[in-house]
């Protein structure tokens, strides 16, 4: 991708800047898309109709028509709040989660950087994302700004262990920290002569893994039943409640795409990333691109569906959870993979 | 051991249960209804905006007083003799003028307590609901047919009727004390 743009373009810096941005337009197009969807499921889990009216039909640009209006929101800055870094902890945040696309691979033919510390540089660069949430409730000078802040940092400080460990089973599997190569590893359909490759349907301990990972990356992303830092119903919204306008708006952004990315890793990790499900049938990097992200969508779907099927956990049902039901799981399913690997 | 492995295959199986639900309400026909372009099919004794046929109103008053907002203001002028009203479709014959049959429907409570009274019954509530008005003095529904001309010529009419009334009654007053004297200076002499 990198050296068609450097061949078609004849700026260098150009050509990077463009490839850099490439997944800058997705998410944003994505966002759009994924609040629009979130409505409409909510909607028509509790047998309503959601947004109806904007753009026509079924309200597709109510998203847009929204955008707009956080744009044109007075930004409120609170007076006694630190001015540089209640500005700064937005952008971050979107920062944090844009930086971990660069080691996802779209397809076959895009990836912004072939690091081969892939997945180490992802869980690294989203350790950031605590650090701006809890920059977002100190700046705000509100007490449960705070509290909400680090109620956050703690839940995904501590469910960011049973993630590593799942994401460390499968690379026991593959071998490999580059996700390109991780996805590569998973082409062809030879499980039974008709399965795909992918790495759920290898290792049977995968599924366990998935599931433990699939769970952490609910509670990383706050989603219900693991937004106790943001519960909309009870506390305001945590550390966000002082922001407004399209400061919130990023913030928004940001935490959809967080969702997205992990369920992007997920994809690459278990669900055989750009592959098509039929071989080489519907395969190439277009069609790749196609199927990473409907991967990707289903399992942001079921985020949602989740979201309005489940009720809230307390905090030490939360903490529970992760430090005495994921964490051994994880563990002792770490080595049951490997003892696997090492059998077969 | 099993007692957790139970317990943990217990959550799944409730998990998946609530998100079968879901999954089933998901495709369920919303019950919302897309308001301007679909409407809600209402009950035939629905009570809306009131509506007086005014063509049967004999100006009763009955409605404006069992109004407990009293919201329905009424004026009649009384019909000279040589004027016919004519019927209404319920037979009774028409005695007075309806000058001014003003209902505030800003104050209207749907109470429907005026409806029952009418003995012509044209007073009564429609199916109408959507009556809104940016100025709240355009929700006093004016429903007299009169003309303000019409109106003027008839409070003349019977008010001089009214004084040729007095009038007559004062003589035959006069006249009665005047014979009692008469009758009473014979009985004397």
């Amino acid at each position: 991708m990198i050296e068609l743009l450097e061949y078609t373009i004849p700026s260098t810096m150009l050509a990077l800047v463009i490839h850099a941005l490439l997944p800058l337009g997705f998410i944003l197009v994505y966002a759009l898309f994924a609040i629009w969807l979130e409505r409409k499921v909510a909607g028509h889990v509790q047998d309503r109709l959601g947004p109806m009216r904007v753009g026509g039909w079924h309200g597709w640009a109510q998203t847009i028509a929204d955008m707009l209006k956080l744009l044109h929101k007075e930004d409120i800055i609170p007076t006694q709040s630190n001015k540089f870094l209640f500005k700064m902890a937005p952008y971050m945040l979107f920062t944090a989660s844009y930086g971990a696309f660069a080691v996802i691979p779209f397809s076959s033919a895009y990836i912004g950087s072939r690091v081969d510390i892939g997945v180490v540089y992802l869980l690294a660069i989203l350790s950031l994302l605590t650090l701006s949430v809890i920059m977002a409730g100190w700046a705000s000078n509100n007490k449960w700004s705070l509290f909400g802040a680090m109620r956050s940092a703690s839940q995904m400080v501590s469910y960011e262990v049973p993630t590593v460990v799942t994401v460390l089973s499968v690379i026991v599997v593959t071998g490999s920290l580059n996700l390109m190569t991780v996805s590569e590893m998973q082409t062809g359909n030879d499980l039974f002569g008709f399965l795909p490759n992918w790495l759920i349907l290898q290792n049977p301990f995968l599924v366990i893994a998935f599931i433990i990972f699939f769970i952490s990356i609910l509670a990383e992303s706050h989603r219900v039943p693991f937004d106790l830092p943001e519960s909309e119903s009870e506390l305001v919204a945590g550390f966000q409640t002082e922001y407004s306008g399209m400061r919130w708006g990023i913030i928004m952004l940001s935490e959809y795409a967080d969702m997205l990315l992990l369920s992007l890793l997920g994809v690459t990790l278990f669900f055989g990333g750009w592959n098509s499900p039929f071989g080489v049938f519907m395969a190439g990097p277009l069609w790749g691109f196609f199927w990473f992200i409907l991967k990707g969508m289903l399992l942001v779907f079921v985020m949602m569906w989740i979201r309005w099927t489940l009720p809230r956990l307390r905090v030490d049902q939360l903490t529970y959870l992760c430090w005495s039901v994921l964490i051994p799981v994880s563990f002792i399913n770490l080595v049951l993979v490997a003892l696997w690997e090492m059998i077969f | 051991m099993v007692k957790v492995l139970k317990e943990g295959l217990l959550t799944f199986k409730s998990i998946f249960t609530g998100m079968g639900v879901t999954w089933g309400h998901l495709f369920e026909p919303a019950v919302t209804l897309q308001y301007p372009e679909e409407r809600a099919i209402l009950p035939d004794h629905v009570r809306n905006q009131l509506f007086v046929n005014i063509e049967d109103c004999i100006g009763c008053n009955l409605c404006a007083r069992a109004c407990p907002v009293n919201c329905i203001e009424i004026e009649t002028v009384k019909a000279t003799v040589g004027d016919d009203l004519g019927k209404t479709s319920t037979g009774n014959p028409k005695r007075l003028w309806v000058t001014q049959f003003n209902i505030d429907l800003a104050r209207c409570m749907y109470c429907e307590l005026c409806v029952h009274p009418c003995p012509t019954e044209c007073i009564y509530m429609t199916s109408e609901y959507e009556y809104s008005e940016y100025n709240r003095n355009d929700l006093n529904y004016k429903f007299s047919n009169l003309t303000p001309n019409l109106v003027e010529i008839y409070k003349d009419k019977a008010a001089r009727e009214a004084e040729k009334l007095a009038l007559e009654k004062e003589e035959a007053r006069l006249k009665k004390e005047k014979e009692k004297l008469e009758k009473e200076s014979k009985d004397k002499a």
